[in-house]
């Protein structure tokens, strides 16, 4: 019976990674860059929701929507402010660097704008939980609102990028920016769109770790933001699908690993396993393999 | 042939170069010591500084060398720091000589930094990429987690060893916990000293520059331009990664040493040991430039005293601090920037000039 | 281009060390004709000196214990303000300068430096304990006197020139045992607490050796890491399933309100036990206060205090910085009264030397009473603070005396 309940706070704990996640591997597989300022944007979403509803009064979807805003927003603007000057760089970690800058600066705005001191959170998720087998396990109402929210963003993700014309030119910009120049794609454009999509749905993603996990500071954002890094490339970068797969599975082996080898070695467990992973499988669970050229 | 010895000589002038700024800052700051001129806060940053300039002259062995994205290099420094702040802490009594004791420590630091790259250079260097990244920072936080639930004690029976918390140590009643988990080795001897720091950062930048001018390094950085057509040469890749890997990671250990040995307690924490750290290293590198030794050291530098010299802002510290570094990155990488600079660089304005006399 | 770039690198970090440099001579040269530590430390008495003690404080001010050093910062300032508004210490008015060491040792001795070129006298620092304990190396090399209001573990006082406000980490735990044992709230004791912390371990060290000696027996040791807090459900399962009567929880408030509302959402209602880093949890904006219905704790300090002296504080520092002060700030103000206490004690002056004022503080320390929001304090030599804890249990909201 414990297994079970474990199994259960595993897919709630890594249904949050999932969500994380699908933000991150969308700016990471076509924008091909690590975004280390997604975690932050979270924090910031957290931040906008908690003063919208609790300083302001605004009922709970009146806050999402201003996250989604306000994220979207803040987030085209780094792209056009912090990165977009560097995507023809000498080299593509001068990129990587500016993210890093940009994670302090937000962390760091928060800290002066919020203080430093922990903020509890009210769950903006009312469906109760569902307790099965006389009690002894609980799916709380969070868990089944992100499990349900992970599946339509990947179902509608995929749809779009497959469907769309502009997820056909984030496809194509992927694959060779160039080339989808000369094929009359814009660039920068489509890849503002991808940091805008990235953004709202880190706003998403905030307003359900807060639920879940009800306490934000200015560095709320960090841990889960490397987690849900580590999550995109478990499920192969760039998939979509892989990005859930992978945040879920990371959840599960971790509190797996707490409960049947060590407390103190979490993480110790989920980055071991991770390496074996990526050595029997160099690519990710759904990653493709690129074949090299010379 | 002319062309060939004219390059040789160029290097020699930059490595000399190299070499130049080290002692001559070193002379300057003693010079200035002597003359009651530094302040405790300089003072007590001289041999931190010296620390993070061989972390960045190291990880751009890997980084700009080696062409691969390492996030674990913190943990490398971990391993250097803890294995010889516990050799310090046992031979405190046994070797008096802090030049002796601090030589050998030096030498457990750095080997078994060495081994350790060995160890997880195996397994990663059949990687690339992100993925190669991803499991460097991987292996970093498993060390800074081991280390975490780490507890070794010296009791008359010998030593003592657990995973799980110091009273499963079982020691006799004189036993002493040497490593205590996450408060890690406290009281490991001061023995680390500016002019220590820069003779080891000196030897740092002299292992690297001559790798990087020899064979080896020549081989090494064929396989960061192709890895395909240098294998076809015949190059051993393995062997070229395993040696820049392993020689980086040992140099990571090294700087460990003197972190040890610079105070009083030594715990593996997120902020010094954890990916935090390595990415701080990895922005030094590329904002120094990537596979530029002079320029990794000197963004050490800049970047150590930054944080420092904006202590008068007090509450905006961090924040100042964070909009400098995303200027200096787009002032130093973005290629609008760059024009704009070569367009207004004082030699191409000389270079004008003397075309222009030349024409007339 | 190249040799641009690396030429304006260079001279941008030699322009820098220059300027520390420089800049620090200019402070030295400027400050001189006041007191500064070295130049006073080698006169041993300067002239103009006439009013004013500097005393420098450390502890985060950002980073992810940046709740706690603000605390202490903050209630420094506002000790100092009151003293200085009731006519100083000894007639000399206090000036306080805080610095940042991002929990972080290496920036606690950065910071520990710069404050001496500003021209520190006294330490009350450093406010976490893995920085305390480098610091207070260096405090003892210089002989400044080294009062710290909350570094707990016992390496951080390790000298004779440094004392503490706060109860020693194996203090708390053994108290807490016995605390457990005597009033046999419990047989069967689970414990979840912080393997990457200092102060949480210590605890908890303690009183795992202490509870062999007592009537009740742990069922379940889990352990959680400062990079993995967020999801604790795995450790409440453990202490669910070993029959845990209560948990006792040696960490933080910021942890602790999730750890009580994840048991909540567990259906699992055991009694919760805590030291005095638990104090602060009803003050967390948005807690369920109902969560931490029936949660005892060992603190020495309670916001909702009906004294005199903590109705006064509390009201004072909430309205001055919007936050309910916890445990550190307390004991960041007890410490400032310390100081005053034993410099009145001994007599001593803002011309002394640092060294002149350590060796007075040390005598005079241990002969103070301080009546103090955490409680009468007293110090023996070896710095440890002697105080009673108060055992309060959170009853509507609010804590009551047990």
């Amino acid at each position: 019976m414990s297994f079970i309940s474990y199994l259960i706070n595993g897919i709630s704990l890594g249904s949050v990674y999932a969500i994380i996640a699908l933000g991150y591997t969308m700016v990471y597989g076509i924008a091909k860059m690590l975004n280390f300022a997604h975690g932050d944007i979270i924090m910031v979403g957290g931040y906008v929701v908690l003063t919208a509803t609790a300083a302001m009064g605004m009922p709970p979807m009146l806050g999402i929507l201003a996250a989604v805003i306000v994220c979207t927003v803040l987030g085209v603007t780094i792209e056009r402010v912090a990165y977009r000057p560097l995507r023809n760089a000498a080299s593509s970690l001068a990129v990587l660097i500016t993210a890093i800058g940009v994670s302090y600066l937000l962390q760091n705005v928060a800290l002066l704008l919020f203080g430093a001191d922990t903020k509890s959170f009210t769950s903006v998720v009312s469906i109760p939980a569902v307790t099965l087998a006389g009690g002894d396990l609980t799916i709380t109402g969070e868990t089944m609102v992100t499990i349900a929210a992970c599946i339509i963003i990947m179902a509608g993700l995929t749809l779009f990028i497959n469907k769309s014309k502009a997820g056909q030119a984030m496809l194509a910009v992927s694959e060779d920016k160039g080339a989808a120049q000369l094929m009359g794609i814009n660039v920068n454009g489509t890849i503002a769109l991808t940091f805008a999509i990235g953004s709202a749905l880190a706003a998403i993603a905030s307003v359900l770790l807060c639920s879940a996990y009800p306490s934000l500071t200015p560095y709320t954002g960090a841990m889960p933001g490397i987690k849900a890094f580590v999550a995109a490339v478990f499920g192969g970068i760039g998939s979509i699908p892989g990005a859930m797969i992978g945040g879920i599975l990371l959840g599960v082996i971790e509190i797996l690993g707490k409960a049947y080898i060590s407390s103190q070695m979490a993480d110790a467990i989920v980055f071991a396993v991770l390496i074996v992973v990526l050595l029997v499988k160099p690519t990710g669970i759904l990653g493709k393999q690129v074949q090299e050229k010379v | 042939m002319k062309m060939n010895k004219l390059k040789i000589n160029k290097t020699a002038k930059s490595n000399f170069i190299t070499y130049g700024i080290v002692i001559a800052a070193f002379i300057i700051v003693q010079i200035l010591v002597s003359a009651g001129q530094v302040s405790s806060l300089m003072k007590g940053l001289l041999v931190p500084l010296c620390t993070y300039a061989i972390l960045a002259v190291s990880l751009n062995l890997v980084v700009g060398i080696l062409g691969e994205l390492s996030l674990g290099h913190a943990g490398f420094m971990c391993v250097g720091a803890f294995s010889s702040a516990f050799f310090s802490k046992c031979m405190v009594e046994v070797i008096p000589v802090a030049g002796v004791r601090f030589f050998l420590a030096l030498l457990v630091g750095a080997a078994v930094a060495a081994l350790f790259g060995i160890l997880i250079g195996i397994p990663v260097l059949r990687l690339k990429g992100d993925y190669l990244a991803i499991v460097t920072l991987a292996f970093g936080e498993i060390i800074k987690n081991l280390i975490n639930a780490f507890f070794i004690g010296k009791d008359s029976n010998g030593f003592h060893f657990s995973m799980k918390d110091a009273m499963s140590l079982n020691m006799e009643a004189d036993g002493q916990v040497i490593v205590n988990g996450p408060q890690g080795i406290t009281g490991t001897p001061n023995d680390s000293t500016f002019f220590i720091g820069i003779l080891l950062l000196l030897l740092t930048l002299f292992i690297v520059l001559n790798l990087i001018h020899s064979r080896d390094g020549r081989a090494i950085m064929s396989i960061r331009d192709n890895r395909i057509a240098a294998e076809s040469v015949g190059i051993n890749i393995t062997k070229y990664k395993m040696m820049a890997f392993t020689i980086s990671a040992a140099l990571a250990g090294v700087a460990g040493v003197l972190y040890a040995h610079n105070l009083a307690t030594l715990s593996a924490q997120p902020k010094n040991f954890g990916y935090n750290m390595s990415i701080m290293i990895l922005v030094y590198v590329v904002l120094g430039g990537i596979g530029r030794i002079r320029g990794s050291m000197i963004a050490a530098v800049i970047l150590t005293l930054l944080p420092e010299m904006l202590r008068f802002l007090s509450d905006y510290r961090m924040l100042i601090y964070a909009v400098v570094l995303i200027v200096m990155m787009l002032f130093n990488w973005s290629p609008k920037a760059l024009e704009w600079r070569e367009r207004y660089s004082p030699k191409r304005l000389l270079k004008k000039k003397q075309e222009a006399k030349e024409g007339e | 281009m190249k040799k641009f770039k690396q030429a304006a690198a260079f001279i941008m970090a030699a322009s820098m060390v220059v300027a520390s440099l420089a800049g620090c001579g200019d402070k030295s040269a400027e400050t001189s004709a006041e007191t500064t530590a070295e130049t006073a430390g080698e006169s041993g008495s300067t002239s103009a000196a006439g009013g004013v003690f500097k005393i420098g404080g450390i502890g985060p001010t950002t980073g992810g214990a940046a709740v706690y050093g603000q605390a202490v910062k903050n209630a420094m300032e506002l000790a100092a303000e009151e003293i200085n508004a009731a006519g100083g210490i000894n007639g000399a008015q206090v000036e306080i300068q805080f610095e940042d060491d991002e929990h972080d040792p290496e920036k606690a001795v950065n910071a520990y430096n710069s404050l001496k070129d500003w021209g520190m006298q006294m330490l009350v620092g450093t406010v976490t304990s893995g920085p305390c304990t480098a610091v207070v190396e260096k405090t003892f090399e210089d002989n400044m006197f080294h009062l710290t209001p909350s570094g707990s573990a016992v390496e951080s006082i390790q000298h004779e020139n440094a004392f503490r406000v706060c109860f020693s980490d194996p203090n708390q735990g053994v108290a807490s045992a016995q605390y457990i044992g005597e009033h046999a709230l419990a047989s069967k004791v689970a414990v979840i607490y912080d393997s990457s912390d200092v102060y949480s371990s210590g605890i908890y060290e303690k009183f795992a050796t202490e509870a062999k000696n007592q009537s009740f027996e742990i069922v379940a040791a889990e352990a959680f890491t400062a990079d993995n807090k967020t999801d604790f459900s795995v450790q409440l399962q453990k202490a669910k399933d070993g029959g845990a009567e209560l948990v006792f929880l040696p960490i933080y408030y910021t942890e602790a309100s999730l750890i009580l509302q994840q048991a909540k959402t567990m259906g699992f209602a055991p009694k919760f036990f805590g030291c005095d880093g638990l104090d602060g949890i009803l003050a967390v904006e948005g807690f369920d206060t109902a969560l931490a219905e029936g949660v005892m704790l060992l603190t020495p300090f309670a916001a909702d205090a009906e004294d005199e002296m903590t109705k006064k504080f509390v009201g004072t520092f909430t309205e001055k910085y919007g936050d309910i002060p916890n445990q550190f700030a307390a004991d960041a103000y007890d410490a400032m009264y310390t100081v005053k206490a034993a410099v009145e004690k001994a007599g001593l002056t803002p011309d002394m030397s640092v060294s002149d004022l350590c060796e007075g503080m040390k005598t005079a320390m241990t002969e103070v009473t301080v009546e103090g929001l955490t409680g009468t304090i007293t110090w023996t030599a070896d710095g440890e603070p002697s105080k009673d804890p108060k055992a309060v249990v959170i009853t509507d909201g609010a804590y009551k005396a047990m």
